[in-house]
């Protein structure tokens, strides 16, 4: 029997592994949870981006839920995305807060005016100081931040058709559920 | 064409090592010679054809074959030819390919100086190797071609991953599978004598300088790669455990542990299942290596691939192997514990602590890399435990190791000396503590340096110790057979080691500034003057590149370059410099400009003074050494002749050349 335990330990130790190969073809290995989930989100004193002598802060948008949406002209998937926020912002139901990262502003503004611009409204973060505190890592992400400022929901990456439908409306439907009960 | 080729030859390959893994088995099993005799041939025939396939791809990289997937994804025009050939192993397929290329290259050499071993065991170590490299090439050829075509050929290629692009990158795999793969060897030894019911214990004399080597290898394979991350990531660290590190690691504390067992069993007979057991253990943890890095389970910076499919062909590969070994050895295992009795104060005794220390220390290193896996199992998210885990645990687990180590060799086997142990506790104690207390003035009372000193102090004085005891006890000419000056090479790089880890852990200075030209900062006893940054090209990157100049005292000390390397795909590589000395190395290695329009202007700089930190590769290399020093020993070359003279072995030179 006692010879028998390597042998059983190993076994565990596949039992494990099956495991962790199951999970990692069920769930997107970049959905790293952000330590920010459920926390409320970083204060913020932002310039905007039309008009840089005004600032935006995070008290200015509480009351209203919005989603806060990380882009750059430099970014290549952000290209990929601003269709789908042009097609689908308006009828998110949520003001849509642009946040302009790391970029010139001139080429900011080039980039919207070529490509539309979708949002209710934008503040620019220049060199990128503030966006340490949400955690970006990379542009695009989306914040879903709640009337009360408190990150909802958080997306990596281009939002694509399908993330939209599958998860962001689920996340902002659970909100208007809670504000009119 | 030609890939086509290498493909065939893959397949031929995996054909000749079925006819090894199962022919020669099942010969001895019947007794049959004729069957036992495949072994050899085989093993030779599958590896030409391994080198076949591998001189193919070669060939691919070398001529810019893009029409080859592989060679499109990790090559390009401008990469230069010593990268193109270590772009071979750049990726998951390539470094397949290179694991059984090694394989072979093992089996080969087995197969060369196995003749003189019993004719029925030699077949069977053989068998086992054939049956590994049998998993091997059908997980290539089935998940993982790297000959599968891309078209329309593409006009140039993507790129080799930039953190490869590095002297130390190209040497770093080929030399850490050498070591990771040579464990077969010892598997293979343990799996023979299973199968064969040895009774006696010369299988483990056998086995023991390949295990030497195989674990000298794979030092030098850690080190290697611990020096890289040192000099290309840019943080200055030199450990990370992150997983991929881990998964080399655990190998080692077992391999580590391994030779002292087999020290053991060989000279005493004692801990025959424990030494069975240990060699399992080293090879499965290799294979959980190359399973936890090729199968994505684990996340992390180094996982270049992941594939359910193959996820589940290397578990399942896996699960045979060790599963199926860890069964044999429970229905195998010599039921009596055997051996000669030791007392406490006996060599055995030290021995044994240390391979608990060691065996405890690789688990405490499994359960950390696995412990996000476990959290998800247990559904409680992903967990992950860092530095501050290991960092704690693992020093814990060295220490009685350190503390032990001097007495180890004035032991003697079975009986206690106690008179010698006091005599040693008080000369390495006295001149550890007294060099403790002067090193309290210089490193103003840092009690991590002092630690170090001492431990150096302590580590040296009892190697030496017992070098000198040897040299007044025992006659010129078999004082130091290479066996015993391996032993004492690689306890010296233990006390460099110690030393290295902790004086420069304790006394490094960093410093993240930002620096405009003309600025200096005095850093370490150091003047670094900024010169400003400016463009410059090598062969397929351009890079912005500072330039500082380090002064002590007014006098000139070094002119750093520091780059920051963006590669023709767009990849950013940070190049530090590094002024690298035996009491110290300085370190300088590029941020970000405070402006990215001006280059020319302020810079976000790292500038670090580490002292003594090439000790602890330093001590890594003398552990390497000692490793195959040791089995360089005449003891370990077979005397005796196998009961019949084989005739195969002129084959096995022919197909070696």
């Amino acid at each position: 029997m006692n010879r028998l335990l390597p042998f059983f330990g190993f076994m565990l130790l596949v039992l494990l592994f099956g495991f962790g190969i199951w999970w990692n073809s069920q769930h997107d290995q970049s959905a790293i949870p952000s330590p920010l989930l459920n926390k409320p989100a970083p204060a913020f004193v932002l310039p905007k981006l039309y008009e840089p002598t005004q600032t935006v802060s995070k008290s200015d948008l509480l009351g209203k839920p919005y989603l806060l949406n990380v882009f750059a002209s430099w970014c290549v998937e952000c290209g990929a995305e601003h269709p789908v926020l042009e097609a689908e912002g308006p009828s998110l139901g949520v003001q849509l807060v642009g946040y302009n990262y790391k970029d010139a502003p001139a080429d900011a503004k080039r980039w919207l005016a070529e490509h539309g611009n979708p949002y209710n409204v934008l503040i620019a973060d220049e060199p990128g100081s503030t966006a340490i505190d949400f955690g970006v890592y990379g542009a695009p992400e989306s914040f879903l931040i709640d009337a009360k400022g408190v990150i909802r929901y958080k997306h990596i990456g281009p939002l694509t058709p399908d993330v939209v439908a599958s998860e962001l409306k689920p996340a902002i439907a659970a909100l208007s559920h809670e504000t009119q009960p | 064409m030609t890939p086509e080729l290498g493909q065939l030859a893959l397949i031929l390959a995996l054909l000749l090592a079925l006819a090894q893994g199962i022919l020669p088995l099942f010969g001895a099993w019947r007794g049959n010679r004729a069957l036992m005799a495949v072994a050899r041939p085989a093993a030779a025939g599958q590896a030409v054809f391994v080198a076949l396939a591998f001189g193919i791809l070669v060939w691919a990289f070398v001529h810019f074959d893009f029409s080859v997937q592989y060679v499109a994804d990790n090559s390009n025009l401008a990469l230069p030819w010593y990268y193109r050939i270590a772009a071979l192993w750049g990726a998951h397929e390539g470094s397949l390919l290179l694991w059984i290329f090694i394989l072979n290259v093992w089996t080969v050499a087995l197969a060369a100086f196995s003749q003189k071993l019993p004719e029925v065991f030699a077949a069977r170590v053989l068998a086992v190797m054939g049956l590994i490299a049998v998993g091997f090439l059908a997980f290539i050829i089935f998940t993982s071609d790297p000959f599968g075509r891309l078209l329309p050929m593409p006009g140039d290629g993507a790129d080799l991953n930039p953190v490869l692009q590095d002297p130390g990158m190209t040497f770093h795999p080929p030399v850490l599978y050498t070591g990771y793969v040579g464990f077969s060897v010892a598997f293979a030894f343990s799996i023979a004598a299973l199968l064969g019911g040895e009774l006696e214990q010369a299988w483990v004399r056998w086995a023991r300088p390949w295990t030497n080597i195989a674990w000298a290898f794979l030092t030098c394979g850690i080190v290697a790669g611990s020096w890289w991350a040192y000099a290309e990531l840019g943080w200055g660290g030199w450990w990370f455990w992150d997983p991929v590190e881990n998964a080399s690691f655990m190998p080692w504390l077992v391999g580590l542990a391994l030779i002292h067992a087999q020290a053991v069993t060989e000279k005493r007979g004692s801990l025959r299942a424990w030494t069975i057991l240990l060699s399992i253990f080293a090879f499965s943890l290799s294979l959980l290596g190359t399973f936890l890095v090729r199968s994505g389970v684990l996340t992390s910076v180094h996982a270049f691939a992941s594939d359910p499919r193959r996820g589940v062909f290397i578990l399942a590969f896996l699960t045979i192997v060790v599963g199926g070994s860890l069964l044999l050895y429970a229905l195998r295992a010599p039921k009596v514990a055997g051996g000669k009795a030791f007392q406490l104060a006996s060599r055995e005794t030290v021995l044994l602590i240390g391979n608990l220390m060691f065996a405890v220390a690789a688990a405490m290193v499994l359960l950390g890399t696995l412990f996000p896996l476990i959290g998800d199992a247990l559904n409680m998210g992903r967990i992950s435990v860092g530095p501050p885990y290991f960092g704690f645990l693992f020093p814990l687990l060295m220490l009685p190791v350190v503390l032990l180590l001097p007495f180890g060799p004035f032991l003697r086997w079975g009986k206690g000396d106690t008179p010698v142990l006091k005599q040693v506790l008080l000369r390495a104690g006295i001149a550890a503590a007294a060099c403790a207390i002067v090193a309290a003035f210089f490193v103003h009372g840092q009690l991590k340096a002092i630690a170090g000193v001492a431990s150096l102090v302590w580590l040296t004085v009892g190697v030496l110790l017992y070098a000198i005891k040897r040299w007044h006890e025992v006659p010129r000419g078999r004082r130091y057979p290479a066996e015993m000056a391996g032993m004492l090479l690689a306890h010296l790089g233990v006390g460099v080691f110690v030393a290295g880890v902790l004086l420069s852990e304790s006394l490094s200075v960093t410093s993240d500034v930002r620096m405009a030209p003309g600025q200096t900062q005095h850093i370490g006893g150091y003047d670094f003057l900024f010169d400003g940054v400016h463009r410059t090209t090598g062969p397929n990157w351009r890079a912005d590149q500072g330039v500082v100049t380090v002064t002590r005292d007014g006098n000139p000390v070094a002119v750093m370059h520091p780059q920051k390397r963006t590669y023709l795909r767009g990849q950013v590589q940070t190049e530090s410099a590094v002024d690298a000395g035996i009491t110290r190395d300085l370190y300088v290695a590029l941020g970000e400009p405070m402006d990215p329009n001006h280059i020319e202007g302020a810079w976000a700089l790292r500038l670090y003074y580490k002292p003594f930190i090439r000790w602890i590769w330093g001590g890594g290399l003398l552990m390497m050494l000692g490793g195959f020093v040791c089995a360089a020993d005449k003891r370990f070359r077979i005397k005796r002749i196998a009961e019949s003279e084989s005739t195969e072995g002129l084959l096995v030179q022919e197909n070696h050349a």
